[in-house]
């Protein structure tokens, strides 16, 4: 029997759906995903209630899930991330039940274990065969990397692959494989490419921004681990790559080799990759169209699962053998709790991705912020809403200073020694709040609109509804 | 010693952004401008700018340098009035020519050291020496004033005033950079060299530091806070001047303890200018080492 069908509708039949179960979908094709709003439109049209979703992200072009969530359609929200219309949806209270952060690493976990029980997975797929043999790598909407989606293709109860260009069989190169899929279903198109482009992805023109980057190019180059292997993950966003521009002249100076760099993979790297300097790209998620081309032409650039990365449960995963991680916060406390959930009026403007895992089990966790956001000083008494623990992080630099966690004494001694600017995290606050004040905090209701899971499955907070 | 200039960054004084964030671009000095880059109706509310900037902000171990509307406007003395009591480390005159202007303004700024109760000299003169009868005069400008630091070559306006190509190479300018350089040096104080002006041409601007090094120039100003680490590394010693530098600072050390006049180093023998030369090295070291809070 032929495993492709003519519609959603008639693939959600044949999932036989029920209200109340637990629908999937991956976030690849970011805020060009067209796959969530046609399936649940499609959903929604046959007349079910009650459905939870369980996507990896949810982006600004997810907005009709705002009505939806009104009518009931949809009860229950479970997400890596979240930014935008429906963010600000659950802030305000939208839903009953509380949305549900988990992290990178912990979503499959949580798949895993059972804890997400997935009832039907929709996987865009921007190539497929009539077997349900998939990858990003082609397509219309090539969105390169799957990584995000292998362990719902695996756990779901049923898995439907929903792709705009159907190829012969056996397609190839070949990600999430047939022995998975249920069903395939033939779309117009599965999103808009030019969609995937994460934040900036080009290195910061600002001043403030190379300052920071230098500092933290400078901690790198005193932290004891820049030497041969070196692995390395950063982030999107100006000031992140930044520093990867001045790691790269570091690396040429002194004639090292990095062994991998990872995380959601831009351009930048593929040239870090190409170049020479690192010998391998890691790679969960694809940030730029750059990064999709490399994946298809370099072997060298390897595709990885959710759990492969981040997975606290997985027999090992890929971040365990992280040297340096450089991540950004929109707050960081005294005790370098970081946050980037919640924006300064305690609105969801994002979730952990992989801040939090990767925090964990690198050697080296460094948070890059300029002292001040607009207006605001980063660094607070106690953050809005904690996604990483302060624990996990070893120093954050910003353009008047850097400060390092006192567990750190090795990390302090070492950068002093090297004559960096080296002052406490409360002399940081009190510098920001000397210059732009002390910073109100953002009001809110007892109701409690979304929890915040840490990678173990242990809940680290809570995010309250926005006073009205 | 005298202080670390390797980098003088342009603000404009009327960007209050700039303004605030000027300590943390890594550069040694920074200037900011009430001049060319602040037009004609925002001449007051940057001269208050800047003012309040001074008054209120910390720049750290950054030196803060106002530069000041030229002699031949009348906004010169009322930028002074406002911004000699904020205190600013120095005032730099644009288009100096002659040491008796120097001299004008070392009294006008005298009389407000008074007049506020600052003790006398305190704020100190780096000029801009920007025409061809500055250029001429550079040595008897340099000895003009005890309050002088360095002096400084601006090479568009120069290079405008003799009707000269400015060219990326720079040999048009070259008797100009020799002849501060020596003026300069002949004065005591240092030479500091006019920026690039190609804010993308990275590789240009690390041949023209270099060259501007090499020449004798004690650092570099720079027009785009993008400048400054390619011009700071320049005009910083390398590993191996700094070795070196050590050695010498050592083999003079053992000399003295076994009492030996003639020292000799590899053969090599160490005199009064390499010693000189070894302890600015490592002075310059020592201020910048692994990057402080102005690298």
């Amino acid at each position: 029997m032929s495993k492709v069908i003519n519609s959603l509708e008639e693939a959600i039949k044949k999932c036989e759906l029920k209200d109340g179960m637990t629908v999937s979908f991956h976030h690849h094709l970011r805020n060009g995903d067209f796959v969530l709003n046609k399936v649940m439109k499609t959903i929604d049209e046959m007349g079910y209630k009650d459905i939870k979703i369980a996507p990896s992200s949810i982006f600004p072009i997810h907005e009709p899930l705002i009505d939806l969530m009104k009518r009931k359609v949809v009860t229950g929200v479970t997400a890596n991330y979240m930014r935008g219309p429906v963010a600000e949806a659950i802030s305000e209270g939208i839903m009953d039940e509380p949305a549900i952060f988990h992290s990178h690493g912990g979503r499959p976990r949580a798949i895993e274990n059972g804890e997400i029980k997935i009832d039907v997975a929709f996987i865009a797929a921007p190539t497929c065969d009539k077997e349900g043999n998939m990858n990003g790598v082609d397509g219309p909407a090539a969105c390169g990397s799957l990584g995000y989606t292998y362990v719902d293709a695996r756990y779901a109860d049923k898995v439907v692959a929903v792709t705009d260009n159907l190829v012969d069989y056996p397609a190839s190169p070949i990600s999430i494989d047939e022995t998975h899929v249920d069903y395939v279903v033939e779309i117009d198109s599965i999103g808009d490419p030019n969609g995937i482009v994460s934040g900036s992805t080009q290195i910061t023109r600002d001043p403030v921004g190379l300052s920071i980057a230098r500092y933290a190019s400078k901690v790198i180059e005193h932290s004891g681990l820049l030497k041969n292997g070196l692995s390395f993950q950063t982030g999107a966003g100006g000031a992140s790559l930044a520093t990867a521009y001045y790691l790269k002249s570091l690396l040429k100076e002194k004639n090292i080799k990095g062994s991998f760099c990872m995380g959601g993979i831009t351009g930048y790297m593929v040239n870090l990759l190409e170049e020479g300097l690192f010998e391998k790209l890691m790679d969960v998620q694809c940030f730029d169209i750059e990064a999709v081309k490399s994946l298809k032409r370099n072997p060298n650039h390897q595709e990885i699962s959710a759990s492969h990365y981040a997975n606290p449960d997985s027999k090992s995963s890929v971040i365990k053998n992280l040297d340096i991680v450089i991540l950004g916060a929109t707050e960081i406390d005294t005790n370098f709790n970081v946050n980037v959930h919640t924006d300064s009026n305690g609105y969801i403007m994002g979730g952990s991705g992989g801040h939090s895992d990767t925090a964990a089990e690198s050697k080296l966790c460094m948070i890059v912020a300029p002292l001040f956001r607009a207006r605001l000083p980063i660094v607070v008494d106690r953050v809005h809403t904690i996604t990483t623990p302060g624990s996990t992080v070893d120093v954050l630099v910003t353009e008047r200073g850097i400060a390092v966690n006192p567990k750190r004494q090795d990390l302090k001694d070492k950068l002093k020694t090297a004559g960096l600017p080296i002052v406490e995290i409360e002399e940081l606050k009190a510098m920001g709040e000397k210059i732009a004040g002390k910073a109100k905090k953002a009001e809110t209701e007892d109701k409690i609109v979304a929890r915040v899971i840490y990678r173990d499955g242990k809940e680290l907070d809570v995010i309250r509804q926005i006073k009205s | 010693m005298s202080k670390v200039r390797r980098t003088m960054l342009f603000i404009p004084g009327d960007n209050p952004g700039m303004l605030l964030n000027g300590g943390v671009l890594g550069a040694d000095s920074i200037i900011f401008d009430l001049e060319d880059a602040v037009s004609l109706t925002e001449k007051d509310s940057a001269r208050i700018l800047v003012r309040n900037a001074l008054k209120n902000l910390d720049y750290g171990k950054t030196e803060v340098i106002v530069r000041i509307n030229a002699l031949n406007t009348d906004f010169w003395k009322k930028d002074l009035d406002q911004i000699i009591p904020a205190l600013p480390e120095v005032i730099m005159p644009p288009k100096i020519e002659k040491a008796e202007e120097i001299v004008e303004i070392c009294e006008y700024i005298s009389k407000i050291e008074k007049d506020m109760g600052i003790e006398d000299k305190t704020i100190k003169i780096i000029p801009i020496i920007e025409t061809s009868l500055g250029i001429e005069n550079s040595f008897q400008i340099g000895q003009a004033s005890p309050r002088l630091e360095a002096l400084f070559l601006g090479a568009e306006d120069l290079t405008a005033n003799i009707g000269a190509k400015r060219t990326k190479s720079g040999d048009e300018i070259f008797y100009s950079r020799s002849r501060i350089v020596i003026a300069a040096k002949a004065s005591e104080i240092q030479a500091i060299d006019t920026p690039y002006t190609d804010i993308d041409d990275e590789e240009g601007l690390k041949k023209d530091a270099q060259f501007a090094k090499d020449m004798g120039f004690d650092g570099k100003a720079s027009i785009s806070p993008r400048h400054v680490e390619t011009i700071n590394k320049v005009f910083t010693p390398s590993e191996e001047e700094i070795e070196f530098a050590k050695e010498v600072i050592e083999a003079i050390n053992r000399a003295e303890e076994e009492g030996r006049g003639v020292i000799s180093m590899k053969g090599q023998m160490i005199d009064a200018p390499i010693v000189n030369r070894a302890n600015h090295v490592l002075e310059i070291y020592k201020s910048v080492m692994g990057g402080s809070i102005n690298e």
